[in-house]
């Protein structure tokens, strides 16, 4: 799937995760925030990793900011994010 | 046993992860009034994910979707009916034709997914004129039909009269759908208690529901669960008071007598009727019967 624009889903309230998302120089970056980053790092990137990779996308900037979100929340915000991003603007 | 029917915002994953251990008896996902328009994608994204990986205990799942006159409700429905919600809550439902055009889409889901077709129950959401005067054809209208269930907001909005605590303005309403409901077979749920803080006026609003034979209430606070339960649940006086009809009814069957009393009163087919509600109830809710 390609990331033809910005877009954003998720909010910075409690037990959310905000995830924008733009497109990308033929890689994959990941820029994390996390209240919980000390602890669950690796296991919130593995995540976004995963349905970055169940949706195709291989060139993607992500900015992800983090305040406690369970993994299927997101799962959501970022699968949310992708079909938000990969929509043509119509003309 | 459905006492509490609980609202959670579809998009709040904060009130959606708790949903399992506030003690309502369902929860109510939603995905209408409680989203905007621009995050409706958001919403639906969130609560199948939370189905696919949270544990609501044994809470009832019940996904309210976006109204038929929305360009929402058939992706509401292709999106949710897949993760096995046992009930869909469609909303401002008018008629019956109106719950047969949500049923043959839902049968197409399900087909499609390899569900059994008809096992997903439909709560509709009467909150109109016209959906009230067309209670009984709506409880009729299809075998999915679990219960129906009040919403007073939007009645009143209808109604142009102003909703109060006391509720005299939709008393015509709570009887009309109640009568609809038992006619058809199925159970009716109340409006909610919207003033969160006002606790003792919750219990009386809850009292007259349950006085004019609702099942049950739904809720929009975690704090008026226990409330609500408790009003709807047989009280040990109502279950000892059943218990000893049935005794009665053994005695007298045991001494060849025709006519049947307890403390001086006739025991009848209602009354027995009525005992045995009771103990069915206090039975479901794993109470001693």
């Amino acid at each position: 799937m390609d990331i033809v624009k910005p877009a954003v889903a998720g909010t910075i309230e409690s037990s959310d995760v905000m995830v924008q998302i733009f497109p990308g120089n033929g890689n994959i970056e990941i820029d994390l925030e996390s209240s919980v980053d000390v602890y669950y790092r690796d296991t919130i990137l593995s995540v976004i990793r995963e349905v970055l990779d169940q949706s195709q996308v291989c060139s993607v900037k992500i900015k992800a900011i983090d305040r406690g979100a369970l993994d299927c929340t997101i799962r959501a915000r970022v699968a949310t994010a992708i079909k938000r991003a990969s929509q043509e603007v119509s003309a | 046993m459905r006492r509490t029917m609980m609202f959670l915002p579809g998009n709040n994953p904060n009130m959606i992860m708790n949903g399992g251990i506030l003690g309502a008896d369902s929860i109510i996902l939603d995905l209408e009034d409680a989203v905007a328009p621009d995050q409706k994608d958001a919403a639906r994204e969130l609560v199948k994910n939370a189905l696919r990986t949270l544990d609501f205990q044994n809470c009832e799942i019940i996904v309210r979707i976006n109204a038929l006159d929305t360009p929402y409700w058939e992706e509401d429905l292709e999106e949710m009916i897949p993760l096995r919600p046992q009930v869909i809550m469609p909303t401002k439902v008018s008629g019956a034709t109106y719950c047969k055009t949500l049923s043959e889409k839902m049968a197409q889901v399900e087909q499609k997914s390899g569900i059994p077709v008809g096992s997903t129950k439909i709560i509709p959401l009467l909150e109109t004129a016209l959906g009230i005067e067309n209670a009984f054809e709506i409880a009729l209208s299809t075998p999915r039909m679990a219960a129906l269930y009040l919403g007073a907001e939007d009645l009143t909005a209808d109604l142009r009269c102003k909703r109060t605590k006391e509720g005299g303005e939709i008393l015509y309403a709570r009887g009309r759908l109640v009568m609809a409901a038992r006619a058809a077979g199925i159970d009716a749920y109340d409006t909610p208690f919207t003033d969160v803080e006002d606790l003792q006026g919750l219990e009386r609003d809850a009292q007259l529901a349950k006085s004019l034979g609702y099942t049950g209430k739904a809720v929009i606070s975690p704090r008026h669960v226990d409330i609500v339960n408790q009003v709807f649940s047989p009280t040990l006086l109502e279950i000892e008071h059943a218990k000893a009809v049935f005794a009665a009814i053994q005695a007298a069957k045991e001494q060849g007598k025709g006519a049947i009393s307890l403390n001086g009163k006739m025991i009848d087919a209602p009354i027995v009727q009525r005992a045995q509600i009771v103990l069915d109830n206090a039975e479901a809710m794993g109470m001693e019967v």
